[in-house]
């Protein structure tokens, strides 16, 4: 091998330059920017509460994700005070449930009867994931990127759920309900294996 | 003849020209020659320090919610008091272990994401009271760096960030528009919370 190719392997090796102070700023955000999407419950979770909103219509469409990252954090304050919940997967588990099954049944509880049981998934949520931020990394831009993340899990999840236009989407919709909740069926038995 | 004359002309000109460039001057196109190097850094450091720009873009969102008014008065009286409080912030010392700008996103995200109608004197006396505390810190913190005339590039980003900020909250007519601003607050102040928490951990 000649010296030209073995140079060229090396540059095909990269690592990290070091060559910046604050290291880790900028993959706090990617990281939590990237964590919602990384586990499916939360995921299905997040995109419940915004077809339920969406369902639901106004003011339930802003109201529902405008309380769920409020909550969620007050949730991930809890696990960064070292306050324990019990329960954590459960309570993951079990809000993929309810939240599709609101969306299969199409119920139409009062606006503060949803935001409450919103609210209450969203601590387990907070709870379990906005606390896991990778040593070195920038607490503030992983909270950023965090928020921002879920909450563009429930815009898909409205952007979505305005199929309910037309009836083949309402039945869509109820039908996408249905496969979160039967997710959330599927996590809750893991949980209690 | 008067091809001639301009020709000669010309001539002339492009003489003239060539004398010029024989003796230049120095361009003084570089921040080392002009000195504006620490404004830039004033700016650099707003636009880099999401603890300072969040806040402030936060605040140009409520100011825009509650009308032109207000937003004007934000726009001018903000960074007057960044810069008030930041010669008071280079002038002591100090240093806080009290997380003031996980504060600023809780109280301001709570603000824009109820919609809450203040007067515009509270708006006014918040953008005061954002710019002072904020601007002491960053006092303290350019003290060994970029100085006053970092605070100068901070002011003149300040203006740019809410003039822009909340012009664009104003101009916003459709209902579901002005519910987006609010959604970014309810994010705010949940980063906010988070802030805490890290702060306290």
């Amino acid at each position: 091998m000649s010296i030209s190719t073995l140079a060229a392997l090396i540059l095909l090796l990269p690592s990290y330059a070091f060559a910046h102070v604050e290291l880790g700023q900028a993959t706090g955000f990617v990281t939590g920017l990237q964590h919602p999407w990384s586990g499916l419950d939360h995921v299905l979770a997040m995109i419940a509460v915004g077809l339920w909103g969406a369902q639901l219509g106004n003011p339930a469409m802003w109201i529902l994700p405008v309380t769920f990252p409020i909550v969620m954090s007050m949730g991930a304050m809890m696990g960064l005070l070292g306050i324990l919940l019990p329960g954590i997967e459960i309570g993951i588990a079990l809000s993929a449930i309810l939240l599709g099954a609101m969306v299969v049944g199409e119920f139409r509880p009062k606006m503060i009867v949803a935001a409450l049981l919103v609210g209450f998934f969203a601590i387990f949520h907070g709870h379990a994931h906005g606390t896991e931020l990778p040593a070195g990394q920038s607490g503030l831009l992983y909270s950023m990127g965090f928020v921002i993340a879920t909450g563009c899990l429930h815009a898909i999840g409205i952007a979505i759920g305005l199929i309910k236009r037309w009836p083949a989407g309402k039945l869509a919709l109820r039908g996408a309900g249905g496969f979160i909740a039967f997710m959330g069926v599927t996590f809750l038995w893991r949980a209690l294996a | 003849m008067n091809g001639r004359t301009s020709y000669q002309h010309i001539q002339t000109w492009l003489l003239a020209g060539f004398g010029i460039i024989c003796c230049p001057s120095p361009s003084a196109a570089h921040l080392v020659t002009t000195g504006m190097g620490p404004v830039y850094d004033g700016i650099g450091h707003l636009l880099l320090t999401p603890e300072d720009l969040v806040p402030v873009l936060a605040i140009a969102l409520y100011a825009g919610l509650r009308g032109a008014g207000a937003g004007r008065k934000a726009m001018f009286l903000l960074p007057f008091a960044w810069f008030v409080g930041g010669l008071a912030g280079s002038a002591v010392n100090t240093a806080t272990s009290f997380p003031i700008p996980a504060l600023s996103f809780l109280i301001l995200g709570g603000l824009v994401a109820a919609d809450f109608c203040l007067p515009s004197a509270a708006v006014t006396s918040l953008a005061i009271v954002l710019g002072g505390v904020h601007g002491f810190l960053n006092g303290a913190a350019l003290q060994e760096g970029a100085g006053t005339l970092g605070l100068i590039g901070i002011m003149a980003m300040l203006f740019v960030l809410v003039a822009l900020a909340s012009a664009l909250v104003v101009s916003l007519k459709r209902p579901w528009e002005r519910i987006a601003v609010r959604v970014a607050g309810s994010w705010v102040a949940a980063i906010g919370l988070l802030m805490f928490g890290w702060a306290m951990r």
